[in-house]
């Protein structure tokens, strides 16, 4: 197992979140329910991946920095394994119906734009800047989807029921967004990192406003995925992960000297 | 003729100053021939990407910042300046990207505003909020957007189609009275 230090690792978890949902929302290319969705979501994971990438390279310095080989982006991206990924469950839930699509990326717009928002403030200068940069861009996500949460909720019979039993299946993968792991402690106490935990309530209360006004009902709290400290951020993933990096790996892995 | 020996000897030096500035504006309108691939009706200068040029150890230095993290015709803006200069001056340049302080559609020069209206693009309105703190922001749900005119009949009935349009900094609208589609610059 690769052993780096705590700055590494956040820098990962920055990345892949970005990285994993640019991927998914790629799946969409070509099948969208409607042109301008097809397009859109395109577009957003567009955005995503170029801060994965900003991430990511920054994540490789970082790498070089602490005494080992640091890896490129790219290495970074095709070359790990799904248990050296470190996103969030959440982004790595498959497509489903443009429901479950629509739900997943709300959750995370939501957080997203809080987390930007706070790692703006980071003293380290690097973060701040790519933060500033995000943030511009999660703004505009965050307003999309949450018009379709509220068009798709308060839509037809068939729209809200979707959108409820999306909202219902995902919760669970809410909870690991706030959990503060050692890592993320450390960094925290630098003033480096966000606090994850403190975002939780300004998150509830956006999430809680629009579900209202979609007529969703927010579920009640059970078991949460990934909490104690063995998630997504800590590298264990559900099985959807492996199975779409293999996709999304298999070029360069097959052809490990292709240029593109 | 001491005055005139002290007036020869200054006079290289002006010279160099002069040829130096003379140099960078020539660098500055080689930069200002490059166009954005996507949307080649505007320089990137006016676009207000290109935010640094100097020299740097002998070499001029170009500090560009990129429109948004993903758009594609980043790399290819960076080519071309540098083919733009080596064709201009000579010489080979760098760019280097800075991402602080992040891009806004405020930096677009007047002439490009008025460049997009004529190329049938609606011009972004200002971004009011940009000189807050981005953390003291707030986040605000179903905000009701400033009308945009359409830029062939100056109509404000117009109404958002689509959030994202055919490349990352644009939107799609459609006007109510020419009945024209048209791609909106989305404030950023």
């Amino acid at each position: 197992m690769h052993k780096s230090g705590p700055l590494f690792d956040y820098l990962l978890r920055l990345g892949d979140n970005g990285l994993v949902l640019a991927q998914r929302l790629g799946e969409w290319v070509g099948k969208g329910p409607v042109l301008e969705e097809d397009i859109a979501s395109t577009n957003v994971g567009l955005d995503l991946l170029g801060q994965a990438r900003l991430w990511l390279a920054y994540a490789g310095e970082v790498e070089a920095r602490d005494g080992k080989p640091g890896r490129s982006e790219d290495q970074l991206a095709y070359l790990r394994d799904s248990a050296g990924y470190r996103n969030l469950l959440l982004v790595e839930q498959p497509n489903g119906n443009y429901a479950d699509t629509i739900v997943r990326q709300f959750l995370f717009d939501q957080w997203h734009v809080l987390l930007l928002g706070r790692l703006t403030l980071s003293r380290d200068e690097r973060i701040a800047g790519i933060a500033a940069k995000a943030v511009k861009e999660a703004r505009y996500h965050v307003e999309r989807s949450t018009d379709w949460v509220i068009r798709l909720g308060d839509g037809t019979e068939l729209s809200h029921a979707r959108m409820q039993a999306a909202v219902d299946a995902l919760w669970m993968y809410t909870g690991e967004m706030f959990a503060v792991d050692a890592t993320e402690r450390a960094l925290i106490d630098a003033g480096i990192a966000a606090d994850a935990a403190a975002l939780e309530p300004h998150w509830r209360s956006a999430v809680q406003a629009v579900f209202d006004e979609a007529t969703l009902a927010v579920p009640t709290d059970s078991w949460m995925q990934g909490t104690r400290e063995r998630g997504g951020k800590q590298g264990v993933h559900t099985e959807h992960l492996s199975q779409m990096l293999a996709v999304m790996q298999s070029l360069p892995r097959t052809h490990p000297s292709a240029q593109w | 003729m001491q005055r005139v020996e002290i007036r020869s000897s200054s006079l290289p030096v002006i010279d160099r100053v002069q040829a130096s500035e003379r140099e960078l504006a020539a660098v500055w309108r080689a930069i200002g021939s490059v166009v954005d691939p996507e949307i080649p009706v505007v320089s990137v200068v006016e676009l207000g990407i290109v935010r640094k040029v100097e020299r740097v150890a002998g070499a001029w230095e170009v500090t560009v910042t990129p429109t948004y993290s993903g758009c594609p015709a980043t790399r290819v803006i960076e080519d071309d300046i540098r083919m733009a200069i080596a064709a201009a001056v000579g010489e080979r340049a760098r760019v280097v990207t800075a991402l602080a302080p992040a891009w806004t559609t405020d930096w677009l020069a007047p002439e490009g505003l008025a460049k997009l209206r004529a190329a049938g693009i609606a011009p972004p309105g200002a971004m009011a909020s940009h000189d807050m703190p981005v953390a003291a922001r707030p986040v605000t749900f179903g905000r009701p957007r400033p009308a945009v005119a359409c830029p062939n009949c100056g109509s404000l009935r117009t109404a958002e189609l689509a959030r994202f349009g055919s490349t990352a900094c644009k939107a799609q609208y459609r006007c109510a009275d020419c009945l024209e589609p048209f791609d909106y610059f989305k404030p950023h």
